[in-house]
């Protein structure tokens, strides 16, 4: 058997090389800032599960902040990004509204995709978003696509596709791998390894645990990322883009991080233990890391508490909207079928 | 005895070829693997390799000739031993083996996914049967002759030579020139960034497609047959079906996906199956099912145009077959619309694809007979021409639908669903299905041919729905 990760940032990665690259202040403030808005958002999306608001799957990406701010911090416009089911942290990060993501979780007519989406199926033209996707896999495929057109076009777009450690045992995405490398296609493949794919521990599921070795059969590169630390993901991301962009073709990052939540709403979480989700909160929150450097740095509890005053108040405002939003007119059963 | 050289059929739909060049003279020696000759198909310029020992006799066919027919002595070969006195020996040509079945071999199949060269049956006749004119097309237009091959060529070049975002991208495409050649050419005009060989990934390579598709571009996706998009079918239909109504009408997804689909011949369960009904049933596909060359050509364009994602469902058998193509600029058949392909007012036969193939010859039977049908080609599945369909069954009262596919969910159920909801008063009998039979195709050449549907059966349902 073997023997599950004991920390979430391995010490031994591909290219580790001692603490990431400092921030300044201004980007430990958007961090900060944008890590808490999808907190703040995700704690509320529960709280209006567990009130008949939201039905259907409702994933939550509390825990895995870092990973997609950190990401879209090295992201240029045009860059386009895709994920599974875990979308809501990718949209706000993608500087997609509140308000559309929240409605569209309450099946509105104001949401992202008039209500008849959900939770797992969003999109974005404008913010370069090609969703939210149900099908554990397919966006790989899918986002393989989208640095195909960057490359058919020759722009210096790439393609950001995010999936995690159970997607990453579908048999599309190694064909996908396949051809990327074949064609030097420009795609970041993000591996988001939260350690369990729904209930199954990656030591359960995953013959190579080490998913950023995932791609050597097909010569694409691959760099294990402490993804809990917005920095070292967004130092993983600058190198992963230039890759890209430089026409060397696809790479991988595997995003070494931990979702505090069950797998949905409905999964009571009984494959793992109270006591470990309380040392991953403890020691390694994507958030409490940011706070306690802005505030080594001589900020105060006060300036920060502020923030959090204004995310909330955005997210209070997305849940208020989202409430009060008439649900889709009858009359949209039939649209947007056919174009 | 001195041993006879046949005319070989080098692709299985192959019935004749031309007999470009001799590569050995008479009284050369031959060993097992020279060769000896160069045979021009429809699609290639083949060799030919000896497989036996000797010294060519005598050629039989002189180089140059043309449409010479499949299984005819080309040359003899004398074993060693035997002199050019022997040659009256040679056995008289093969009598012509038994017609296995009605419908043609298939080409380039089976799981290797090579063209390997297998004794061909004889091909069905190409369709012959009087039709009427294409509304679509103008009074007067020139036309031209065609095979199905090169208009389905000819409708993606022109649409490629129109909008820089069309590209075609599939399994042996460019440089092998197609599979069944019908990307022949495509390669050396639009180059490799626009013709793009895949590896053999059906499931990966659709998905890169819808996805491309979803930044704009318009991908023609080519599967070398239908049954291997049941690796992809998750990307057709969740992916590329979906994503227009999941994303509130932001995202559509502009592709083509198209290749051969349903019964080839003698391939057995995994590789003959029709898929019309499969793809019909979901919402935010088109699926185009086509008989005649001039709508292969010109549904091919509109499926090109189209916005949303097209199922455009070809077959192979009708590949090398011939029709009249209009000499138009830009001749595109819409979707969504069925044609009166002979008109009647005795009885509506109601088909499409290869199933076209049995209503039309069906309906040369039933008019000897005095019963005259009316035999509609639907052309496009998903959206259906209902009206179409039920306005010649308020005319005829009666109405039989014919297609290669199985019977349960099929389309014919489909058609004769809406037939009852929208004609039940003008009916005079109950409509009745002719199908293929509810069975995994069969290897064995007679039961391949009874697993299918046939023109006796067609003629049978239209006179039982006739009372006759």
């Amino acid at each position: 058997m073997a023997t599950p990760k004991k920390t979430v940032a391995k010490e031994s990665g591909q290219e580790k090389a001692g603490s990431p690259p400092e921030f300044s202040r201004e980007q430990e403030l958007k961090a900060l800032r944008d890590m808490l808005l999808i907190r703040r958002f995700e704690e509320k999306a529960g709280q209006l599960y567990g009130m008949g608001a939201i039905g259907g799957f409702c994933h939550l990406y509390i825990g895995q902040e870092a990973v997609v701010v950190g990401m879209q911090m090295a992201l240029k416009p045009g860059d386009e990004v895709i994920t599974g089911y875990r979308d809501h942290g990718h949209m706000l990060a993608c500087d997609m509204e509140a308000k559309g993501v929240m409605a569209e979780l309450t099946g509105r007519r104001g949401g992202y995709s008039k209500g008849k989406g959900g939770s797992m199926h969003m999109f974005s033209k404008e913010k370069h978003f090609y969703g939210g996707h149900g099908i554990v896999g397919a966006q790989v495929s899918l986002g393989t696509g989208l640095a195909f057109a960057n490359r058919y076009r020759g722009n210096d777009n790439v393609s950001v596709t995010y999936f995690g450690d159970g997607a990453a045992n579908q048999g599309q995405v190694y064909e996908s791998f396949n051809m990327a490398e074949l064609w030097k296609l420009p795609v970041i493949y993000v591996i988001e390894n939260n350690r369990y794919a729904m209930g199954t521990a990656v030591s359960r599921a995953s013959a190579q645990q080490d998913f950023s070795k995932r791609g050597v059969s097909f010569n694409i590169p691959g760099r294990q990322v402490d993804g809990m630390d917005v920095r070292a993901v967004k130092a993983a991301a600058d190198e992963a883009t230039a890759w890209c962009r430089g026409g060397n073709g696809p790479i991988i990052l595997e995003m070494q991080t931990y979702r505090y939540r069950g797998h949905s709403m409905s999964d009571p979480a009984k494959y793992r233990t109270r006591e470990e989700v309380e040392k991953v909160r403890h020691d390694q929150d994507p958030i409490e890391q940011v706070r306690n450097r802005l505030l080594a740095s001589g900020l105060s509890e006060q300036d920060l508490k502020a923030i959090d005053a204004e995310v909330r108040e955005i997210v209070n405002e997305a849940a208020d909207f989202a409430q009060h939003d008439p649900e889709p007119d009858p009359s949209e059963l039939y649209t947007d079928i056919y174009r | 005895m001195p041993i006879q050289v046949l005319m070989p059929a080098l692709s299985p739909t192959m019935e004749k070829g031309n007999l470009a060049k001799w590569l050995k003279k008479e009284g050369e020696t031959i060993k097992s693997g020279d060769v000896i000759a160069e045979i021009e198909t429809d699609k290639a310029t083949m060799e030919v390799e000896a497989t036996d020992e000797g010294t060519l006799g005598k050629i039989l066919i002189p180089e140059g000739t043309a449409d010479v027919a499949v299984n005819t002595p080309i040359a003899t070969i004398l074993a060693d031993g035997e002199s050019a006195a022997d040659l009256a020996k040679a056995p008289a040509a093969p009598a012509p083996q038994p017609k296995a079945a009605e419908a043609a071999p298939a080409e380039a199949k089976g799981d290797a996914k090579a063209e390997a060269p297998q004794p061909a049956a004889k091909a069905p006749a190409a369709p012959v049967s009087e039709t009427l004119p294409d509304p679509e097309i103008p009074a007067g237009t020139e036309m031209v002759t065609q095979t199905i091959r090169e208009a389905l060529r000819d409708a993606m070049a022109e649409e490629m030579r129109r909008d820089g975002d069309v590209f075609i991208m599939g399994e042996e495409v460019a440089e092998y020139q197609g599979a069944y050649k019908v990307t022949q050419g495509l390669l050396q005009e639009f180059g490799a960034r626009r013709v793009i060989d895949t590896p053999i990934t059906e499931h990966g390579f659709a998905g890169v497609g819808v996805g491309a598709a979803m930044a704009g571009l318009k991908p023609i996706v080519e599967f070398m047959t239908w049954n291997f998009a049941m690796q992809a079918i998750d990307q057709i239909i969740n992916s590329a079906a979906k994503t227009l109504y999941m994303s509130g009408g932001q995202m559509g997804c502009s592709i083509v996906f198209r290749g051969p689909n349903g019964a080839a011949a003698r391939v057995a369960a995994q590789h003959s199956q029709d898929y019309a009904a499969w793809y019909s049933q979901v919402p935010g596909l088109k699926v185009v099912a086509p008989y005649s060359a001039s709508d292969y050509k010109g549904l091919l364009k509109a499926a090109i145009r189209d916005p949303n994602p097209v199922v455009f469902l070809e077959n192979e058998m009708l590949y090398g077959h011939t029709g009249e193509i209009p000499k138009l600029p830009d001749f595109v058949v819409p979707i969504g619309k069925a044609r009166i392909a002979r008109a009647g007012n005795h009885v509506t036969i109601v088909s499409w694809a290869m199933g076209m193939s049995y209503a039309l010859k069906a309906a040369d039977e039933l008019a000897k007979e005095g019963i005259e049908a009316e035999v509609i080609d639907l052309r496009t599945i998903r959206p259906m021409d209902t009206e179409t369909i039920v306005n010649s069954v308020k005319k005829t009262g009666r109405a039989v639908t014919v297609e290669e596919g199985w019977q349960q969910s099929g389309v014919g159920s489909e058609v004769a669903a809406r037939i009852m909801e929208h004609a039940f008063d003008y009916l005079d009998a109950p409509v009745a299905r002719v199908s293929g039979k509810d069975v995994p195709m069969p290897y064995a050449a007679n039961l391949e041919k009874l697993a299918l549907p046939s023109v006796a059966e067609v003629v049978a349902a239209a006179k039982a729905v006739s009372y006759r």
